[in-house]
């Protein structure tokens, strides 16, 4: 589901990944380590198209959703209709239906009326993964999903990619932290 | 790219981002006569250019407020995975500050124009004006704002940037208060090349911004 080949990535100058290859199968999932400015962030931005990487090529198959460092949802607005914004970008048939079975699904179905300024930041986080998993895309890119998340919600993430990949989907997540993905091949910077 | 206009609509006022640009340039207006003195004929002859020179300091307001947020919060980022080209991503934008800030901006120029004595003629020229002048405006201000999107001072940087290309539009849409109706054209003209040129620089600028 997604491929590269002899991948070179650099930032600022300086160089962070040469020649890496990769590959995740439908179904499977790879997890990206490695210490703090090792170049995992850029990986994964490359790997979503976000940054030409210097050489080397990356091939995707299907629908992707994108976790990044930011939540990307308006602070103004209402959790529910922020993330419903995206839900209609992505596919506009069903779009609140998918977001309140999505914020369900990671625990924030009660706060769907808050404005975003107002949530914690392991809230933020978990809106994030809701705005993925509403997405239903076949690829999930995750950077550092598991920040700022308490055990149970770690748990849930958990739960949630076991249950992606278990309907063919495939992800990449990047973590500094022990994060469970039975079988999951590891790439360490 | 509906749900992005309305969006971006709805964030033009929020927070008082209409009420904003009325007062900033109705005080514009009214410094005029303060500097210029209390003499009614004169007022009356300056007034459009007075209108048209407060339009452009007020266009400056909201440039910091059109791009940066949203390369800030990752807007930027998940619509690129979204495969939106980013100068369609900035002719919506364009599109949206269009409606947030033409409309406030041409019920602010009638009250200035009261405060300035202007005709009922002179009045609707200058309308006339706003009106084609103000898309060329809005997309000046997105292809600004892409550009000074992440810059460290960004408010004064986007002054400079802004200001001396807005000069035409200055120029033939005070110029069409007495130049009348091919005075207008002139002005549509050089609206539209900055409403044809500006989305493929924003965009250019928004791509270089998420990189």
């Amino acid at each position: 589901m997604l491929s590269a080949q002899g991948l070179t990535v650099a930032r600022g100058g300086r160089l962070l990944i040469e020649a890496l290859d990769l590959a995740v199968p439908r179904g499977g999932a790879l997890l990206v380590r490695g210490p703090n400015g090792a170049g995992k962030s850029s990986l994964l931005r490359v790997l979503a198209g976000l940054l030409p990487p210097v050489a080397g090529a990356v091939t995707r198959e299907g629908t992707l959703a994108w976790m990044g460092e930011a939540t990307a949802l308006d602070s103004e607005r209402r959790l529910g209709a922020a993330l419903r914004f995206w839900a209609t970008l992505d596919r506009a048939a069903g779009a609140a239906l998918r977001v309140s079975a999505a914020l369900a699904a990671v625990g924030l179905d009660e706060l769907d009326d808050v404005p975003v300024r107002l949530l914690s930041t392991g809230q933020r986080r978990r809106a994030a993964l809701a705005r993925v998993v509403a997405a239903g895309a076949d690829l999930w890119l995750l950077d550092e999903p598991a920040s700022g998340l308490d055990a149970a919600a770690v748990a849930r993430l958990e739960a949630l990619i076991d249950g992606h990949r278990g309907g063919g989907g495939a992800v990449v997540v990047t973590t500094h932290q022990p994060l469970a993905l039975p079988d999951a091949a590891t790439v360490t910077l | 790219m509906i749900a992005l206009f309305r969006r971006d609509v709805r964030r033009g006022y929020a927070g008082g981002g209409a009420t904003l640009v009325i007062a900033f340039f109705l005080l514009v207006a009214v410094l005029f006569p303060f500097a210029i003195g209390p003499d009614a004929t004169l007022l009356a002859r300056v007034g459009g250019g007075v209108i048209w020179a407060a339009a452009l300091l007020a266009a400056l307001l909201p440039v910091e407020r059109l791009v940066q947020p949203d390369l800030e919060a990752g807007v930027l980022d998940q619509l690129t995975v979204r495969g939106v080209s980013p100068a369609m991503v900035a002719a919506v934008k364009i599109a949206a500050h269009w409606c947030a800030f033409a409309p406030p901006l041409m019920l602010a120029a009638v009250i200035a124009a009261g405060l300035l004595d202007l005709s009922a003629e002179r009045l609707l020229l200058v309308e006339a004006g706003l009106l084609l002048g103000t898309p060329g405006l809005a997309a000046l201000a997105v292809a600004t704002g892409a550009l000074v999107a992440g810059l460290r001072g960004a408010g004064a940087v986007a002054g400079l940037v802004m200001l001396p290309l807005a000069v035409p539009l200055l120029i033939f849409g005070a110029g069409a208060i007495e130049g009348g109706a091919s005075g207008l054209k002139l002005l549509a003209a050089v609206s539209l090349v900055l409403v044809a040129g500006a989305p493929v620089v924003a965009g250019a600028a928004m791509r270089a911004g998420v990189e």
